[in-house]
């Protein structure tokens, strides 16, 4: 697959978790990706970090509601709020996050691991973006779920113990990659879907981190 | 409810001392005081402690350089930052790696709920974000705390000595009402520091916002600053 088809790829089953109403917050780059593909009847209401209860289509010059000065999303990207939907306060908005009111996010990893431990926000010595919104969403929302792709220039990204300081630890609930999908256990990985383009192998090989295949293991494309 | 003055922008940046620590409202400069700011970088008043989300940026919507408080710290003139995110400013991290600019970088809802305890006279803050991480080293975290078998960290409130607000309409009283996602922090720090400067697009008579749509009352505000319309 071509990056841009392994991006797609996950988007298109990550849209697959989510059902009509769910409140959810998307990480940049591919988690953006994911309302392209909600199966039909799915609506959801966009959670934003910078205030924005539901976020709505990301406008462009010459609309109506175009307004980079006064309405972005934390990628400092304009945006807009959805029919139906609010602007709120940083305190407000994140009692909601960590108040459990927002069903699922969706972020990328720089390393994740077989406890679902997740480390997102610093490589010392190298860079220091910061965690931003990123620490609070992932002990706060309902379900955390990690869309990555499964390596980084041929390396595994998945562990069995992450190595880089963590975002948050025991978050993770799901890994969804171009290769498989894992469902994080008290027992560890376990792979429920896998891509057929891949044998369990292959899959195995591209994880630091034991993995056990479920006994009903299905194909990513059902 | 006597007006508050109404100040220029230069003014404003006058009264901010050497070494003071200032709040900065505001998410990548949407919503900041840029104005203040812009005459806060004309005076290069330095050794500047600045609490915000983030740096602001070195390019602005437009293309402009150096939106919001990116600027000051360009200008070298900010000695320590509290933020969540600096990832749109390189400058920050090479200052840091440099070693004359201290960096904490704590969760971004930690970071408004201490400046909420800070203004709504609480001790600390209790969450549960950052166990197991990086934060519990901050000098922000005081603590691990168990609570009916769950772990929390102990932050500490944050005020300042400015609280500087990027608000669209204030009225006369110094009432505040902020356009889209202009409010982020805003509305906290309205309340965490010794002197709170509202900077906004447009003066409006009192009674034109109205009581019900109010997000930050002018009982907090000590001084009205009109910046530049957008």
């Amino acid at each position: 697959m071509e990056k841009s088809e392994i991006k797609a790829f996950i988007a298109k089953r990550c849209a697959k978790e989510l059902k009509d109403g769910d409140v959810v917050n998307l990480g940049i780059g591919l988690p953006t990706m994911i309302p392209a593909y909600l199966p039909e009847g799915v609506e959801l209401i966009i959670h934003a970090e910078l205030g924005i209860v539901s976020a709505g289509a990301t406008p462009k010059e010459g609309d109506a509601n175009y307004d980079p000065y006064h309405v972005i999303d934390a990628g400092g990207g304009v945006a807009s709020v959805a029919y139906g939907g609010g602007f709120i306060d940083s305190a407000t908005n994140f009692g909601l996050i960590r108040g459990g009111h927002v069903d699922a996010c969706f972020l990328g990893a720089l390393e994740v691991d077989a406890q679902g431990n997740l480390a997102n926000w610093i490589i010392p010595g190298k860079r220091m973006p910061g965690m931003g919104g990123a620490m609070d969403l992932c002990v706060g929302a309902r379900n955390c779920i990690v869309c990555m792709e499964h390596t980084a220039k041929g390396n595994p990204k998945i562990f069995e113990k992450c190595r880089l300081p963590l975002t948050a630890s025991h978050c993770v609930n799901k890994i969804i990659t171009e290769m498989c999908v894992l469902e994080v256990t008290d027992k560890g990985l376990l792979m429920t879907e896998i891509n057929p383009e891949f044998t369990v192998d292959d899959v195995k090989a591209a994880t630091a981190a034991p993995i056990t295949v479920a006994e009903n293991l299905k194909s990513m494309l059902d | 409810m006597a007006k508050k003055p109404v100040l220029t922008a230069a003014e404003a940046a006058k009264m901010i001392p050497e070494g003071a620590t200032i709040l900065c409202g505001g998410f990548l400069a949407c919503g900041q005081a840029r104005a203040i700011v812009k005459e806060l970088v004309k005076l290069g008043t330095k050794n500047l402690t600045l609490v915000a989300n983030d740096m602001a940026r070195q390019t602005g919507p437009m293309g402009e350089e150096y939106f919001g408080i990116a600027e000051l710290i360009h200008n070298h003139q900010v000695k320590r930052i509290i933020a969540t995110h600096v990832g749109m400013t390189p400058e920050v991290g090479q200052q840091n790696a440099e070693g004359t600019l201290e960096v904490n970088l704590i969760p971004q809802g930690s970071l408004a709920e201490c400046v909420r305890a800070g203004g709504a006279g609480l001790g600390g803050v209790l969450t549960p974000v950052g166990v197991d991480t990086l934060i519990e080293q901050s000098p922000l975290c005081l603590g691990k705390q168990t609570i009916d078998g769950k772990e929390y960290l102990l932050m500490k409130p944050i005020r300042g000595d400015f609280a500087l607000l990027g608000t669209y309409k204030c009225d006369e009283y110094g009432n505040c009402w902020y356009k889209g996602t202009m409010r982020n922090f805003n509305t906290v720090m309205a309340t965490a520091a010794d002197t709170v400067i509202a900077e906004c697009e447009y003066i409006v008579p009192v009674g034109e916002i109205e009581p019900e749509n109010i997000h930050t009352y002018g009982m907090c505000v000590d001084y009205i600053v009109e910046g530049e319309r957008k």
